[in-house]
């Protein structure tokens, strides 16, 4: 099952990009030149989120760096284990919210000390596979819209995540 | 919102680095930090610059219009007020199927288009608070992060990398877990999106 789903990811970019040429050439769309001017707004693109990718990466890093993320986990982990909220969920859900690749560093640190197959590390795979970076996606997507008041968004973006979490403990405690 | 947020994180990162005698590693994650956005820039380029090339191609040729008309019912009924044939729904139609299929890289840039192109409907409705987020931003952002990835390759890698007796055992749960969140984040933007209109919001 693993190799037909890792064969199915493996497969789909080329799959995807001789379909989108073979069709460009069939109907024919001048596709190399095409190409480039789509490659170009591309990278204005990503010249246009540098600033604010820096910004939010040096909050992200002060904030973890500080120790404070830890802090917070250790503190509301107390109450979250009453409810089946194992305390080292809790700074993994929250940093997720900030930065994916942060969050990965955790979840293998998780996987290492508790095992991948451990009620933790079921739930750690299951939260990961069904939650999103919040502030990360909101500040780039907003900033592309140039947007700065963002009304109900990260409530409801919250709302989905803890739904997200709460389902997660029910589902790895079926296992 | 986000000027908050953002001074949230660096002020109180900076107190309780005092307390807690980091401050030597708060300096270090700041220099490294801002370097490793840069250098995530330079990575993230590339694939951009490909992705976005590869876009255009598929625009000119119709295959987008093609992908965007198979989920359109679903769209349509998820935001109703925005034109039939706006480029937005294009990149919307592109984020969604990009991010359902785990390819992340491929959605971001999908994802950016559609809210430039929702600031831009903003400004065909005549809006003149454009740093306000219009009902359709903040409902596509809440799905957005509600996870649409219905199998999580990255999860499934680790897990093999970390011995797990079967790795993909959590498919199943993980399926369940996105599809529900989801259908949450649906219930929750259809309440707020009618709010929105009763308060007579001016976005007409």
């Amino acid at each position: 099952m693993a190799a037909v789903l890792a064969n199915i990811s493996n497969i789909v970019i080329p799959v995807l990009i001789f379909v989108i040429v073979a069709q460009g050439i069939t109907k024919k769309v001048a596709v190399y030149e095409e190409f480039v001017t789509g490659a170009k707004e591309g990278l204005q693109t990503v010249v246009q989120i540098l600033p604010t990718l820096v910004g939010l990466m040096v909050g992200v890093g002060v904030l973890r760096a500080s120790g404070f993320m830890a802090f917070l986990g250790g503190l509301i982990g107390g109450f979250t284990e009453k409810i089946g909220i194992p305390s080292d969920i809790v700074p993994l859900f929250l940093v997720k919210m900030f930065s994916s690749s942060a969050a990965t560093g955790l979840v293998l640190d998780i996987f290492k000390t508790h095992g991948t197959d451990s009620y933790i590390g079921l739930l750690t795979s299951i939260l990961m596979s069904c939650t999103e970076t919040i502030f990360y996606t909101m500040s780039v997507y907003f900033l592309a819209a140039k947007v700065t008041k963002t009304k109900y968004t990260l409530a409801g973006a919250l709302f989905t995540s803890f739904v997200g979490l709460l389902l997660s403990v029910y589902l790895a405690g079926t296992y | 919102m986000l000027n908050y947020i953002w001074a949230f994180m660096i002020l109180i990162g900076v107190v309780f680095s005092a307390f807690t005698g980091n401050m030597q590693s708060v300096t270090e994650a700041a220099l490294d930090s801002a370097k490793e956005a840069v250098s995530l820039c330079i990575t993230m380029a590339g694939v951009m610059a490909l992705w976005m090339g590869l876009m255009k191609i598929a625009e000119k040729e119709g295959l987008l219009a093609g992908m965007t008309r198979l989920i359109s019912p679903l769209l349509s009924w998820l935001f109703p007020r925005i034109p039939r044939e706006h480029p937005a729904k294009k990149y919307i139609a592109t984020n969604m199927v990009a991010n359902i299929l785990g390819l992340g890289w491929a959605a971001t840039p999908a994802g950016l288009m559609a809210m430039k192109e929702l600031a831009k409907l903003e400004e065909e409705r005549g809006n003149k608070n454009l740093h306000i987020a219009s009902n359709e931003m903040c409902n596509f952002l809440i799905l957005n992060i509600s996870s649409l990835q219905l199998i999580p390759v990255n999860m499934i890698a680790y897990r093999s990398k970390y011995g797990s007796v079967n790795p993909t055992m959590i498919i199943g749960p993980a399926i369940v877990a996105t599809l529900l969140s989801t259908v949450a984040a649906v219930v929750f933007i259809k309440i707020m999106d009618r709010g929105g209109k009763c308060s007579g919001s001016s976005s007409r």
